[in-house]
């Protein structure tokens, strides 16, 4: 293993070109790059495969704040619970007036583990966050009013001392930088003409960009729901199916039935 | 022993033999009728997977309660056979058999005895599987081993041979609902220890340093030895907790409420002296003067409130039998720990997990029900009806049971909205305006024919937006029999240019929002 590190001044090769035992510094300093970084990676709360791509680490870091915003939000925040509660999570809701839960359960979230706290007064806002983030391990927020700066980090102190994850939703503002944005856009129905069809599935395209490790933007195309209510990977029309759909030749179907 | 009852979700529910049924929690399927599983549905797909497999297939939420009430049937047979039995959950149950068997002359006889007097409690007797080993885990083995031959006869494994009939099993069966979590077994699989002989061949020790205390249970259970003996102690004596009733509780509920608070007390108890129950025996005692005991046990340690459940369910089944003789009204509930072990601080890496997060939620949760009053802490409940506000109602969390799951709420409503369903549910709907090409407000006949094209919309008075396109509209005429209730309204969905999508509804010239599929 040794032989194989380039370090011009650890390892001295002798005249007749085999290499001495190199010196103490260069073990040491070895002996630092092949420690096991304290495993970030088990902190961490999974999501659904279709959503990995837009994570730095494949999942959800304990600890972190994230924010959603544009059409799609509600589904998407509920698509990015589901893996977790459905492995045994808590997820609280605070705020979110108006949920629909059946769409949350074909999402997968499991309702049997969900708290949610509806009609928090103001001024005891930040007390009740706390006590929740201290229940659950996902706290899914939607504050109708300005949080205050120091409440904010508060929070985000206590949640990453016990591991949960906040997740501020419905575009709501938050006084501090999340840590990562995931931006849901070009909402795109299917199944719906003038007067005939249903909603069958939306195709949607989320991008992530945030602090530190998300800084580098990412993108998934998603079918959010899918046709059986969840969520889905979308794999892109080829540009002649696409430009033909357009024109109105090609009926629109739900996407991956073109794909072949 | 163990008895081991095949698919009991499905047999609880007394269906026909040969319907296609498929019982679904969190929107998989944990349990199938054999009609089901010819037709390709499988634990762990999703309800449309299931639905597209086979067709015909029943589903229907889980309802634990209903399957620990129907198993108490099955038990009450075998009180006249064994005097401990052991539930380990709805649909299995393990009965030591020393004494039993000698006076019933040997193990296979026993055995045949428990075989025919469950399956007699069964429409299908040979879904009922029964096996006779050293311990629980190699019995439940040889249990189910004994499903898998026609007719199911019981398999009895000579004293000491459990060792060479577990040996050839591969290591995925210590997972759940094993002993052992399933990352674990997953580590084990992954370093080459495929079967339990593999495991058993290895040095104890090494299984220890590597896996600690996991290790040496998975090394004595893969031996065929009894997994109890390293982590258990004696319990102390004044461990045991009573509440007594006066007046004695004639409905399930005071009396399970009553055993709830001793629950937690019990529970607070053992945590006390850092002890954690695996084993619990139930006493009930009737005014009466029967008393009704059993005991209890689950994979791992009983939190408070599996042991509350398990009161009521004791209660439950015990209320719902027949032949109930003189019952009295419940005077007396005794809980005794048969087994405990030291409460580990990483209880989640020995017994999976799930319970230690559902014992954080349920007492945070008590502190914010403390802060903003029962009343703003909710969980969300099956209702019944066609309007997406119906479907799933909010209910205080207090009045959910806390472990139960979400209950039957799935019977169709014919003219309701099919999936997918709007994320957003107004409690209080928004008043809309749409109006077509010209203006007008469009409206709805009797026939359910819209009047005019949506082209335009408007939401509580806001600005207008295009409609890009529109289906429906869905017609349902409700309590077409209550002057009070009778409602005739259309429901439409609308996308508008912007790529957003409602759910309206119109009942004669007024349109609201009922929800948005955001």
């Amino acid at each position: 293993m040794i032989r194989s590190i380039n370090s011009p001044d650890g390892v001295r090769n002798s005249p007749d070109g085999v290499r001495n035992s190199p010196d103490p510094g260069s073990v040491d300093r070895l002996a630092e790059m092949i420690r096991p970084t304290a495993l970030a990676a088990d902190r961490t709360l999974p999501v659904h495969p279709a959503l990995a791509p837009l994570f730095a680490r494949g999942a959800l870091q304990r600890g972190s704040v994230v924010r959603l915003c544009g059409p799609g939000a509600t589904s998407l925040t509920l698509a990015l619970v589901a893996q977790a509660s459905s492995e045994g999570a808590w997820v609280g809701f605070v705020g979110t007036d108006d949920l629909g839960w059946s769409a949350a359960a074909d999402l997968g979230v499991d309702l049997g583990r969900v708290l949610v706290v509806e009609q928090v007064p103001t001024g005891q806002w930040s007390t009740v966050t706390a006590a929740l983030v201290d229940a659950v391990e996902v706290v899914v927020m939607a504050p109708d009013h300005l949080v205050r700066h120091g409440d904010a980090r508060r929070l985000a102190a206590r949640s990453r001392e016990r591991g949960s994850v906040l997740v501020v939703t419905r575009s709501a503002p938050w006084p501090i930088e999340p840590d990562i944005t995931l931006h849901a856009t070009e909402p795109r129905w299917e199944g719906v003409g003038r007067g005939h069809g249903r909603l069958v599935a939306r195709s949607l395209t989320v991008s992530a960009d945030g602090r530190r490790s998300a800084a580098t933007e990412r993108r998934a195309s998603l079918w959010l729901p899918g046709g059986a209510g969840d969520l889905a990977v979308r794999h892109p029309v080829p540009d002649e199916i696409a430009r033909r759909r357009e024109a109105g030749a090609v009926p629109e179907v739900h996407g991956t039935a073109l794909v072949s | 022993m163990v008895v081991w009852c095949r698919d009991w979700p499905v047999v609880a529910l007394d269906v026909a033999v040969g319907e296609p049924v498929a019982v679904l929690r969190a929107n998989r399927v944990v349990a199938t009728s054999a009609a089901a599983r010819v037709a390709g549905v499988v634990e762990g797909q999703r309800r449309r997977e299931a639905q597209r497999r086979c067709p015909e297939v029943t589903v229907v939420e889980r309802d634990v309660d209903l399957e620990a009430r129907a198993f108490d049937r099955v038990v009450g047979v075998l009180d006249d056979i064994a005097p401990r039995i052991e539930i380990v959950r709805p649909g299995v149950c393990a009965i030591p058999t020393r004494g039993p068997s000698r006076y019933f002359g040997g193990d296979p006889a026993l055995a045949d005895l428990v075989r025919s007097s469950v399956g007699a409690q069964l429409d299908d007797p040979s879904g009922c599987g029964v096996g006779i080993a050293d311990g629980p885990f190699p019995a439940t083995l040889a249990a189910r081993r004994s499903l898998g031959r026609p007719g199911a006869p019981p398999m009895v494994i000579a004293a000491g041979a459990s060792g060479s009939f577990v040996g050839p099993m591969p290591t995925a069966t210590l997972a759940s609902p094993g002993p052992l979590s399933n990352e674990l077994v997953e580590v084990m699989v992954r370093l080459g220890l495929v079967r339990l002989s593999d495991l058993a061949g290895m040095d104890p020790s090494d299984l220890a340093d590597r896996f600690g205390a996991d290790g040496v249970v998975a090394h004595r259970l893969a031996s065929g030895l009894d997994d109890r003996v390293p982590h258990l102690i004696e319990p102390p004596p004044d461990l045991t907790c009573t509440v007594e009733l006066d007046p004695p509780a004639e409905r399930v509920d005071q009396a399970a409420f009553a055993g709830k608070t001793l629950a937690d007390g019990f529970a607070d108890e053992l945590d006390r002296r850092a002890l954690a129950a695996t084993r619990v025996a139930i006493a009930v005692h009737t005014t009466g003067g029967a008393v009704i005991e059993r005991l209890w046990r689950d994979g791992g340690t009983l939190s408070a409130a599996a042991i509350a459940q398990r009161i009521r369910w004791q209660l439950d089944g015990w209320l719902s039998r027949p032949h109930a003789v003189s019952r009295g009204g419940v005077c007396r509930i005794e809980l005794r720990p048969e087994d405990v072990g030291r409460a580990l601080a990483r209880q989640d890496g020995l017994w999976g997990g799930a319970d230690e997060r559902d014992e954080r939620a349920r007492r945070a949760a008590a502190r914010l029900v403390a802060l903003v009053g029962p009343a703003s802490v909710r969980m969300p409940e099956p209702g019944g009806g066609r309007s997406a506000g119906e479907q799933m109602r909010l209910v205080p969390m207090d009045l959910v049971d806390p472990a139960g799951g979400a209950r039957a709420g799935v019977s169709p409503w014919p003219g309701s909205i099919p999936a997918p369903h709007p994320t957003m549910v107004l409690a209080r709907p928004a008043d809309a305006e749409v109006v077509d090409a010209r203006g007008r407000l469009v409206m709805i006949s009797a026939r359910g024919v819209l009047s005019g094209t949506p082209t335009r919309m408007s939401i509580r008075g806001g600005p207008w937006e295009e409609v890009g396109g529109w289906a429906g509209p869905w017609l349902t005429d409700e309590r077409w029999w209550d002057p009070e209730g009778h409602r005739r309204r259309a429901r439409v969905q609308v996308i508008t240019a912007s790529g957003v999508a409602h759910l309206l509804a119109v009942e004669d010239r007024r349109w609201w929002v009922e929800g948005t599929y955001d």
